[in-house]
């Protein structure tokens, strides 16, 4: 990054503005999309898909589930009927290969706002910040479960902005804007990504389910990487990127395995040299090989 | 352990550190945690005018552990009665209920809601919609309820879907205009679905009749109270002593007759239909001529 300059100047310089932010419109259009599929219906009579990103049919036929929303089920004791267990093994095997958190950077609501507050944060060159582990969001998934074990009822669907928002835009917000723009504020002011990167417990279930996914982003041109660190500030979860990135001595691929990457390709566009691309995470093992030589 | 400085107490710094930091976590995920739970024990507690989808369980927990709030009962709901709670309503959030003075269930007879539900929380073993028990209607205020009155109005009466059963009308003098009846509403939990048309009908300014969530509206008798005719008719006979035939002791020439024909004079003091006055041996009445007997007697009064 130049000093001073917004992270992707170079890229913009080298490759044009629109493939300096093709992954970021993409992004942008998935949201949009999925949203204004079950908009049509409440809004036009249009009905593709009935229901909320909790459970949904599609065309009559397609039943889709959140899995976590059914893990919290089963752990209140309640087994649901099949139509809910198959919706929710159809997106977990989805998530599992298109990655994970894709559900994070591609579809949820939630993305948009927090976006919103990173750039203004930018804007406004906000740096304070108070310090949240990242494993936060792993305890908060873990009390989830907990509290509706012992409640028996589905307690963090009381609070839960993720399922909220989208609820809240389909069926009616109510007071859900305050919790939305409470979201927003916690990423301007509180820190960095404090919600979609520590807390959210949502993320944290699609993190899990990441880690073992097949489509990955990989520093698969890492020898060209001239260390001008503009993939360190856009990535959402800039943690996930130095291993791949920086981790050729130590006998690491050039593939992103932790499951927090979003595959959200903001590295693949912001980058001026083509360092990232879209693989899978098979790739990993020749690089390995390859790169690991000197090694062990 | 190389490369980690020992404090001068002989603790570790960066262990200490990874010590405090995952308490800090820990202690605070468990505050969220416990004012989480706080918070959904409120939430479980429906509000009486909120009634759920055919096919819910009665127990507001149970549903509310199965349902996964995603408004596809909502949406093939045919008559917009039901809808999801929003943030600030007194339902927990994004759970569906409907509200009968608003919008009354129709009773479909495929029941459309329950179809949709992907996890079961309504029940799909509800395939007669007379069998759903929604709520409970209860004549809540008979001041304001002009049959009490004495006018004839008999509206929920009419409306109601299992009409003659879940409602009844029972017919009573009117002590006011002494010639009239009155035709008083009476439902019946036996058969009332609590699809709320009664109340969505009800011609007062605000309802006289009112469907309640049944954990309001139903009383019950305690588990160890037994109804001595009930036991009676199972056994086939009395289980304990059987009781003396009551004795009226009234003036010569006169009887009464319970249940029929009240106070008769000028006929036989005793009938051959009425059944003779107890075992022989025992005296006429149960109760000594002598007031002094009962007061001396053991356990007195």
């Amino acid at each position: 990054m130049q000093p001073g300059g917004r992270p992707g100047a170079e890229a913009i310089r080298l490759k044009g503005w629109f493939r300096a932010h093709r992954y970021l419109i993409l992004r942008r259009l998935s949201q949009v999309s999925i949203l204004a599929l079950f908009l049509a219906g409440p809004w036009f009579g249009v009905w593709i898909v009935k229901g909320n990103l909790a459970s949904s049919l599609t065309l009559e036929v397609l039943p889709l589930s959140d899995p976590l929303l059914l893990l919290q089920v089963f752990a209140t004791g309640h087994v649901p009927e099949s139509a809910a267990l198959i919706g929710g093994v159809i997106v977990l095997v989805f998530y599992l290969i298109v990655g994970g958190r894709v559900y994070c950077g591609w579809v949820c609501p939630v993305n948009p706002v927090t976006d919103a507050a990173e750039w203004l944060r930018g804007a406004l060159n906000i740096k304070a910040g108070a310090h949240f582990s990242n494993q936060t969001r792993n305890w908060l998934l873990g009390a989830t479960l907990v509290v509706a074990a012992v409640s028996g009822s589905l307690a963090w669907e009381l609070v839960n902005p993720v399922s909220m928002v989208y609820r809240g835009l389909v069926f009616g917000m109510g007071l859900a804007w305050g919790l939305l723009a409470a979201v927003f504020l916690l990423d301007l002011f509180v820190g960095r990504r404090v919600w979609c990167g520590h807390l959210c417990p949502v993320g944290a279930f699609y993190g899990l389910v990441g880690e073992a996914a097949l489509l990955r982003v990989g520093a698969v041109r890492r020898e060209r990487c001239d260390d001008c660190l503009d993939c360190f500030a856009v990535c959402p979860e800039h943690q996930v990127i130095r291993p791949a990135l920086k981790g050729a001595d130590k006998g690491l691929g050039p593939v992103i395995l932790s499951g927090h990457c979003t595959n959200c390709g903001r590295c693949i566009d912001v980058c001026g040299r083509d360092v990232f691309a879209f693989t899978t995470r098979f790739s990993n093992n020749n690089r390995q090989a390859v790169s690991g030589d000197n090694h062990t | 352990m190389p490369g980690s400085e020992k404090g001068s107490r002989g603790f570790d710094p960066a262990r200490r550190r990874l010590l405090t930091g995952t308490l800090r976590t820990a202690v605070g995920v468990g505050l969220v945690a416990m004012t989480l739970g706080v918070y959904q024990r409120q939430a479980r507690a429906l509000p009486a005018t909120a009634l759920r989808p055919p096919g819910a369980s009665v127990d507001e927990a149970l549903f509310q552990g199965a349902c996964i709030r995603c408004g596809l009962c909502v949406r093939d709901c045919p008559y917009d009665t039901l809808k999801l709670a929003q943030l600030g309503d007194e339902v927990a959030l994004g759970t569906p209920f409907f509200e009968a003075r608003d919008i009354p269930c129709e009773m479909c007879d495929d029941i459309p809601c329950v179809k949709a539900c992907p996890t079961g929380a309504l029940d799909p073993a509800l395939t007669e919609i007379d069998q759903a028990r929604m709520g409970l209607a209860v004549v809540v205020d008979q001041e304001a309820c002009i049959a009490f009155q004495g006018l004839r109005c008999e509206v929920c009466f009419n409306v109601c879907p299992v009409r003659g059963k879940a409602i009844t009308l029972n017919r009573q003098h009117n002590p006011r205009s002494g010639k009239h009846a009155l035709f008083l509403p009476v439902v019946h939990s036996r058969d009332c679905t609590g699809c709320g048309k009664c109340e969505t009908a009800c011609i007062l300014e605000e309802a006289a009749i009112k469907v309640f969530p049944i954990a309001l509206a139903k009383g019950m008798l305690g588990q160890h109270y037994r109804l001595g005719w009930e036991q009676k008719a199972q056994a086939g006979e009395a289980l304990v002593t059987p009781d003396l035939p009551h004795q009226y002791n009234l003036p010569e020439g006169m009887r009464y007759e319970h249940g029929g024909r009240g106070l008769i004079f000028g006929e036989p003091a005793m009938p051959p239909s009425l059944p003779p006055p107890a075992a022989p041996g025992l005296p006429d009445s149960p109760f000594p001529s002598n007031p002094l007997e009962t007061l001396n007697s053991k356990g007195g009064l």
